[in-house]
C-alpha cells in the first residue's frame, strides 16, 4: 500500500492516515487523555481547540511518541507506532513536528537546521540536502537568512525556519503545537500564510490553534477537547456558528470577546 | 642563584614531564568524562545508576588515596604498565608516568562529567524535542545537538577543572614521579639558601601553563559566542 501511494500519492487521498483508538493517558492522578478516538485522512487538516490544561499538546505529542500512551492504540498509515530505539526514530523522521517555542537549534546555521535531518537521518548527500534546504528556504521566504543563527531572527521567521526545518523530511504529516502563540501580532499572519500553503498542497496537518481565522481558511474539521475528552467535532462552519455542545458554547464565547 | 645556573635544564625537563602529565592525561579524562556523562544521562538505567555511583565515590575521594590505591591495587588486579618505555629527548616515560596518567584520569574525568553534566542541563529540553522530532536518535541527538551546545556552556567550568589538573600533576611526586614539584625538592635540598628563589621560579612555571590554558579556553568562549 505504501509502495502505490508513493508512486500516486493523489490514489491514496482520503484514506486513514493517522488512527487513535482508545487513547488513555494519566499524569499520576490527572487522567489527561480519555478515550480518545481520532482519525485523520491523508490531507485533511484537523484543527484541535480547546481551553487551557484541556491536552491538546499531549494529543499532538502522542502521535510521534514525545510522550508515551498508558492504552490504546495509535497507528500512523496502518502501522503502529513503535516503542523505541531506531524504529520509534524512523516513525518521528516521517511526522513533521512544529513547537510553540520554535526550539531550533542554536549553535546551528538557519541552512545547517534545515539540512540536519536529511543528512543525518536521512543519510542524504551534502550537496542534495543544501539545494533543497535553499529551495525550503525560499518557499518559506528566508532563503537570503540562510548563513544566520536563529537568534538573529525574530520569532516569525524562526518559526518558518521551523516549518522547513520539519518538510525537509518530506513528512507524511504534520503537526503544529500553537505555532503562533509565541508571537507578536504582526507575525502571525506571516506564519498562517505558509501554513495555509501547504493545506492548499495537500498536507496532512494536525494544528493545535486558536487562530479562527485559519481554521476557517484552511481547516477540514475541528476538533474540540476539554478536560481530556473530545468534546465534539465538526467543519469549521458549523463548530463556529453552531456549536452542539455547551462547554464549546461556553468557551467560543469566550474567546470571541477577546 | 645557583639553581638556575647549573639546574635549568633539570628544572625545564620537570616543567616538561608536567606538562605531559597533563596534556595526556587532560586528553583522556575529556574522553573519559564525555562517556561517564553519556551513561549519566543516557537512557540506559544500569549505566545511569553505574555512572553516578562512580562519580560520586571517586570524587569524594582525595586524589593522594586515588593514587595510591591504583598503585597498589592494579598489580593484584593484573594491570602492569612494564611496556611503557617512552624516551624524548633526556625524559624518560615509564611505568610511573603510566600509572600517575591513570590515577589522574580516573579523578579528573569525574570532574569533567559534572562539568559537562552542568551544560548539558543548561540546554533547553526543546532542543532535545526538536532533535528526536526529526528522526536523530540517542546518539544523534547527543552528538548533534545536544553536546555541541554543552561544550560551549561547559567551557568556564571545564577550564577550572583542568587548571585543577595541572596542579594536581604535583601529587605524582610523592610516587616517586619525576615531575617538577620533584624537581623542587631536590634543588631546595641542594641550594638551601636559596629555597625562596626556587619556590617562586617553580611556582611561575605553573602560573605560564595556567596562562595558557586560560587563555585559550577565553579565546574558545569568544569564539562560540559570537555563533
Ligand atoms: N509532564 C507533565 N507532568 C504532569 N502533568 C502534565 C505534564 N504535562 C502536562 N501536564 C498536565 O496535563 C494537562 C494537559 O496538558 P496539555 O499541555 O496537553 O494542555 P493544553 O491543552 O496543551 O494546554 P495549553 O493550552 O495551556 O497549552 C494539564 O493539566 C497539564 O498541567
Ligand atoms: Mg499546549
Amino acid at each position: 500500500m505504501t509502495a502505490i501511494s508513493s508512486q500516486a500519492p493523489t490514489a491514496a487521498q482520503g484514506e486513514p492516515l493517522v488512527v487513535l483508538d482508545h487513547v488513555e493517558k494519566w499524569y499520576g492522578d490527572l487522567h489527561v487523555l480519555q478515550d480518545i478516538n481520532l482519525s485523520i485522512k491523508r490531507g485533511e487538516v484537523v484543527v484541535v481547540i480547546g481551553p487551557s490544561g484541556s491536552g491538546k499538546s499531549t494529543l499532538c505529542r502522542t502521535i510521534n511518541r514525545l510522550e508515551t500512551i498508558g492504552s490504546g492504540t495509535i497507528t500512523l498509515d496502518g502501522q503502529a507506532l513503535p516503542q523505541e530505539g531506531k524504529a520509534l526514530a524512523g516513525l518521528r523522521a516521517e511526522v513533521g513536528m512544529v513547537f510553540q517555542s520554535f526550539n531550533l537549534f542554536a549553535h546551528k546555521t538557519i541552512l545547517e537546521n534545515v539540512m540536519l535531518g536529511p543528512v543525518k537521518v536521512r543519510k542524504s548527500s551534502k550537496a542534495d540536502a543544501e539545494k533543497r534546504a535553499t529551495e525550503l528556504l525560499d518557499r518559506v521566504g528566508l532563503a537570503k537568512h540562510a548563513p544566520k543563527y536563529p537568534s538573529q531572527l525574530s520569532g516569525g521567521q524562526q518559526q518558518r525556519v521551523a516549518i522547513a526545518r520539519a518538510l525537509a523530511m518530506e513528512p507524511k504529516v504534520m503537526l503544529f503545537d500553537e505555532p503562533t502563540s509565541a508571537l507578536d501580532p504582526e507575525m502571525i499572519k506571516e506564519v498562517l500564510d505558509v501554513m495555509v500553503d501547504l493545506a492548499k498542497q495537500g498536507m496532512t496537518m494536525v494544528v493545535v490553534t486558536h487562530e479562527m481565522g485559519f481554521a476557517r481558511t484552511a481547516a477540514d474539521r475541528v476538533v474540540f477537547m476539554a478536560d481530556g475528552q473530545i468534546v465534539e467535532e465538526g467543519t469549521p462552519e458549523e463548530f463556529f456558528t453552531h456549536a452542539k455542545s455547551e462547554r464549546a458554547r461556553d468557551f467560543l464565547g469566550h474567546i470571541l470577546k477577546h | 642563584m645557583d639553581f638556575l645556573t647549573n639546574g635549568h635544564n633539570a628544572y625545564l625537563e620537570s616543567f616538561f614531564y608536567t606538562l605531559m602529565l597533563f596534556l595526556v592525561s587532560g586528553v583522556l579524562s575529556l574522553v573519559l568524562g564525555t562517556i561517564l556523562v553519556a551513561c549519566r544521562v543516557g537512557p540506559v538505567a544500569v549505566l545511569r545508576v553505574a555512572g553516578g555511583w562512580y562519580v560520586t565515590i571517586v570524587r569524594s575521594t582525595p586524589l593522594v588515596v586515588v593514587f595510591a590505591l591504583f598503585q597498589f591495587a592494579a598489580p593484584m588486579l593484573g594491570i602492569r604498565f612494564g611496556w611503557v618505555q617512552i624516551h624524548i629527548g633526556t625524559v624518560d616515560f615509564t611505568s610511573f608516568f603510566a600509572v600517575a596518567v591513570v590515577a589522574l584520569t580516573l579523578y579528573t574525568s569525574t570532574f569533567v562529567c559534572e562539568a559537562l553534566r552542568s551544560g548539558i542541563n543548561s540546554v533547553p529540553l526543546g532542543q532535545a524535542e526538536a532533535a528526536r522530532a526529526i528522526g536523530l536518535t540517542f546518539g544523534g541527538t547527543m552528538s548533534q545537538v545536544i553536546l555541541p551546545q554543552a561544550f560551549r556552556a561547559s567551557v568556564p567550568p571545564l577550564a577550572s577543572v583542568l587548571i585543577a589538573l595541572i596542579k594536581n600533576t604535583s601529587v605524582a611526586y610523592i610516587f616517586g614521579v619525576g615531575e617538577a614539584v620533584a624537581q623542587m625538592r631536590i634543588m631546595t635540598n641542594n641550594y638551601a639558601s636559596e629555597r625562596v628563589p626556587i619556590f617562586l621560579t617553580f611556582a611561575a612555571g605553573y602560573i605560564v601553563i595556567v596562562f595558557v590554558v586560560s587563555f585559550f579556553a577565553n579565546h574558545l568562549e569568544k569564539h562560540w559566542r559570537t555563533a
